[in-house]
């Protein structure tokens, strides 16, 4: 039993990071209709630019994080303003070839930069300690995960519901075309939307980077999860990609744990599986795009 | 004698709203029947229930005696039921000529066919001749779909349900947005329609209606508010106040 | 005008479409040619010719059945695989191996059609491209069946017709893959322009006008795709025999990706496009190798930003079309 809830927590850990790499992927496909493959290279660059500030300069972790979002917002705007902005009326298959350019490009870069070896970040003391509540083992470090990830979807939720540029946002996402004539500023609401999505993709490789592992294989092997978070959660709101990434971080955890044999097979079967049952997704209203 | 189309009853909501409301609807053979109303009044939604792209909350749809409701679109071409589209629905990429040696292909159950090339059976080719000659597309049957001038294609439009043999045809406003300078094209292919088929004629254009139909039904917010030959239907005071009225005011 | 003129005017225009243009004759008479001419590159040719025809697959796919695939390197490695383990199990004669891989990939082509008959582009992508991922995972981890990450070692191929041994200069190889790449090209070429053809096409362009003209649909796609995967399936069949080899590589996603953009180079829906990307694409694979082969994956990655920023069409406006013209891609 007590190994049910520990698998359970890290696999909550799991899956509220998986919610923070993904949900700005969330954004940029329903606002702008763009299938874009190459969301992990954010999270990829910014978790390496993270590792060497950490490694090499000693910043402290906690530090490196918002540092990481910096890194991963700031090569988010640029690209965005200066490649992306060219393929949003373009055909889904130049998105997809030109998003897998950008894939490969980013693998090749960082393996030519670090080396192609798994690249840890020296986490501090605190943060390898365990706690053991009820039989329950907690790692500190994925306490840490679960609360830095939940206080972001908090905040979040807060400036989507809340906020002027939320509900500008919202009504963007909900029809591009409608939103522009009534003088909504899609096109600036995007590249921000891009920005912060790429920015919190950069702080989630950084502070997950013991979870996820950081090699330059990462965008091609969470392109996959991200892509299932996305269609199984929708983009109507922000509760649909951050239970379906909760739901897939705990099935992956579960998974690799009571039938290893199986491997990532159990996953990519589930999505799928999800695929065909709901095809536009678990949590969008029936009647909607 | 079984009507060669007879809705009984139709209904279709999308959530609260009733776009066809308990709409029943008899077409005679060789039938030239208008389908008019204001904007809004669930033409479009009818021929879309019609020609299986939705399916009905209620009612049936008999073609020529047999249940049609629950069957495909594509099932409902076998049977000679088939539209046209207010909005062009062509293959920008292919030619008159293919498009309609296709289309007469499939009619002729050649469309499985994988190893032989289109065109190799003189018959498709005849009648590929004849329906493009009767929609003056002959002298353009090897241009790209996509590049015709529109008036051409809203004439292939037509010309593409041809060759599918139609036993009953709903055509969904073929004069629509056609400019002036080519409509009398278009009234010459609604004209020249063989007799024998059945045509229920969707259309805002008035003077189209009046030269064509012998019967008209007024569709007003998904109901059917009366049917009449055209004369009946000009003199009818609720008609002219609901539709004619509107028509005027613009 | 006589009343046989439109008729005959019509015939011949239908008769054109399909005919042979002189660029396909050159084509593949270099084709042929190269067989004799250059017997030194016969172990590239080969790979080439193969890709050739795995590119012609997605073609189909593509270019005709318009349904983008990020996926299609399953057909390839499930018929690899299935060459490969025929070969192990002591049934070593190339063409059975051909004919069984062709059966099991299409099979799983038919099976796996039914996913991506309805959905949009993204969710076509992701349903490709998780069966290519289920299928890697299984070869992956069937270690007893597949040799997992050491791949199926041991594999001897018998001599061709019972008379020609593959040899180590890749001669009888080459001139096997690219009479099998010939055949099939002749057999997508006649599909292609017969009525089962056009309808495909008819559905890429407008699935709803040609359910409205009473083509079923769902049979057209499942028809091409199938007809794809058992394409795809024969050319993972040649490798794995030209090369006494099958690994995980072949299933792997950079497998789809590459043969994505290879079809791109050389333009989509007109049946030359993927070959000629296939030429290319290894071509500029071998040029990059012998200057910076670690970074190989980096000129693939700019050269796909490239040709999306700066517009396919107008990179290569001029030769694509003349080489459609050429090769004869007219509606």
């Amino acid at each position: 039993m007590a190994a049910v809830l520990t698998n359970l927590f890290d696999g909550i850990a799991y899956g509220m990071l998986l919610f923070v790499l993904a949900c700005g992927l969330s954004v940029t496909l329903g606002l702008m209709n763009l299938i874009n493959l190459a969301h992990g290279s954010f999270a990829m660059v910014a978790g390496y630019a993270a590792a060497v500030l950490v490694n090499r300069y000693g910043v402290p972790f906690l530090a490196a994080l918002p540092l990481a979002f910096l890194v991963g917002a700031v090569l988010g705007a640029v690209m965005e303003r200066t490649l992306y902005v060219h393929v949003y009326r373009k055909s889904h298959l130049d998105q997809v070839l030109f998003t897998i350019g950008i894939v490969f490009m980013s693998m090749a870069t960082v393996a030519y930069v670090a080396g192609s070896a798994q690249v840890f970040i020296h986490l501090p003391g605190f943060l390898k300690a365990r706690y053991v509540v009820g039989g329950v083992s907690m790692g500190a470090y994925r306490l840490l995960i679960i609360a830095v990830c939940g206080v972001l979807a908090l905040g979040l939720q807060f400036i989507l519901a809340r906020t002027r540029f939320g509900s500008r946002l919202r009504a963007a996402v909900d029809d591009p075309v409608v939103a522009r004539g009534l003088g909504i500023p899609v096109d600036s609401i995007f590249t921000i939307a891009f920005a912060a999505g790429s920015g919190l993709a950069g702080l989630g490789g950084a502070l997950g980077a013991e979870v996820l592992g950081l090699d330059p294989g990462f965008p091609l092997k969470f392109m996959v999860y991200f892509l299932i978070v996305v269609t199984v959660g929708g983009s109507s709101s922000i509760t649909g990609p951050f239970v379906a990434a909760l739901l897939l971080g705990v099935a992956d955890v579960a998974g690799k744990y009571y039938v290893p044999d199986l491997g990532a097979f159990v996953i990519y079967t589930v999505m799928l599986v999800m695929l065909l049952w709901r095809p536009a997704g678990l949590f969008t209203r029936a009647g909607g795009r | 004698m079984n009507a060669a189309l007879e809705i009984v009853g139709l209904s279709r909501r999308f959530g609260g709203l009733v776009a066809t409301n308990d709409v029943s609807l008899r077409l005679e053979r060789g039938a030239r029947h208008a389908l008019i109303g204001p904007n809004g009044a669930g033409k479009t939604t009818l021929i879309n229930l019609l020609s299986g792209v939705l399916a009905p909350s209620a009612g049936r749809i008999l073609l020529d005696g047999t249940d049609i409701t629950a069957l495909r679109p594509d099932a409902r071409v076998h049977r000679g039921l088939v539209r046209t589209f207010q909005i062009n629905q062509l293959f920008a990429d292919l030619t008159p000529l293919t498009t309609v040696g296709l289309a007469v292909s499939r009619r002729l159950g050649l469309d499985r066919q994988f190893w032989r090339r289109l065109g190799s059976k003189g018959e498709i080719v005849d009648e590929c001749v004849a329906i493009l000659e009767r929609f003056d597309l002959l002298g353009v049957m090897n241009e790209r779909v996509g590049a015709l001038p529109y008036g051409r294609q809203r004439l292939l439009e037509i010309a593409l349900a041809i060759a599918c043999g139609p036993r009953v045809l709903l055509l969904d406003e073929p004069a629509a947005g056609v400019p002036e300078g080519e409509r009398e094209g278009i009234l010459a292919g609604v004209a020249a329609l063989p007799v024998e088929v059945s045509v229920l004629l969707i259309e805002h254009d008035m003077d189209l209606v009046f030269r064509f139909a012998q019967r008209i039904s007024v569709l007003v917010n998904g109901s059917v508010l009366m049917q009449g030959s055209p004369a009946e239907v000009a003199a009818d005071a609720r008609v002219r106040e609901v539709y004619l009225g509107e028509e005027v005011h613009g | 005008m006589s009343a046989a003129a439109p008729h005959a005017a019509a015939r011949a225009a239908l008769r054109e479409v399909a005919r042979w243009k002189p660029a396909e004759y050159a084509f593949w008479a270099a084709t042929a040619a190269s067989w004799f001419l250059l017997p030194g590159q016969h172990l590239l040719l080969n790979e080439i010719a193969i890709f050739a025809l795995f590119a012609l697959s997605l073609d189909l796919v593509l270019g005709f059945g318009g349904i983008v695939s990020l996926g299609h390197a399953a057909y390839f490695g499930f018929g690899g695989y299935a060459a490969g383990m025929l070969a192990q199990a002591g049934y070593t004669d190339p063409l059975l191996g051909l004919a069984a891989a062709a059966l099991a990939s299409a099979a799983l082509g038919f099976v796996t059609s039914f996913l991506v008959l309805r959905g949009s582009d993204l969710t076509r992508i992701m349903v490709t491209l998780s069966v290519s991922l289920v299928l890697f995972e299984l070869a992956n981890r069937l270690t007893w069946l597949t040799g997992g990450a050491d791949g199926l070692q041991g594999i001897t191929i018998g001599p061709l017709l019972g008379r020609f041994d593959f040899d180590l200069a890749g001669h009888v190889a080459y001139a096997y893959s690219l009479v099998v790449l010939f055949v099939l090209f002749l057999a997508a070429r006649r599909i292609v322009h017969s009525p089962f053809g056009w309808t495909v096409r008819a559905v890429r362009g407008n699935a709803l006008r040609a359910a409205a003209i009473g083509l079923a649909v769902d049979l057209r796609l499942v028809g091409i795709y199938t007809m794809a995967a058992l394409y795809a399936g024969i050319a993972g069949a040649l490798l794995a025999q030209s090369t006494q080899f099958v690994s995980l590589d072949m299933l792997a996603f950079h497998r789809s990706a590459d043969l994505l953009l290879m079809l791109v180079i050389g333009g989509v829906g007109y049946l030359y496009g993927g070959m000629i990307g296939a030429l290319v694409f290894k071509a500029m694979q071998n040029w990059v190798a012998d200057i910076t082969p670690e970074y190989w994956q980096f000129w693939i990655g700019l050269l796909l930003v490239l040709l999306v920023v700066i517009g396919r069409e107008r990179i290569f406006a001029g030769s694509l079309v003349l080489a459609r013209r050429a090769f004869g891609r007219r509606g």
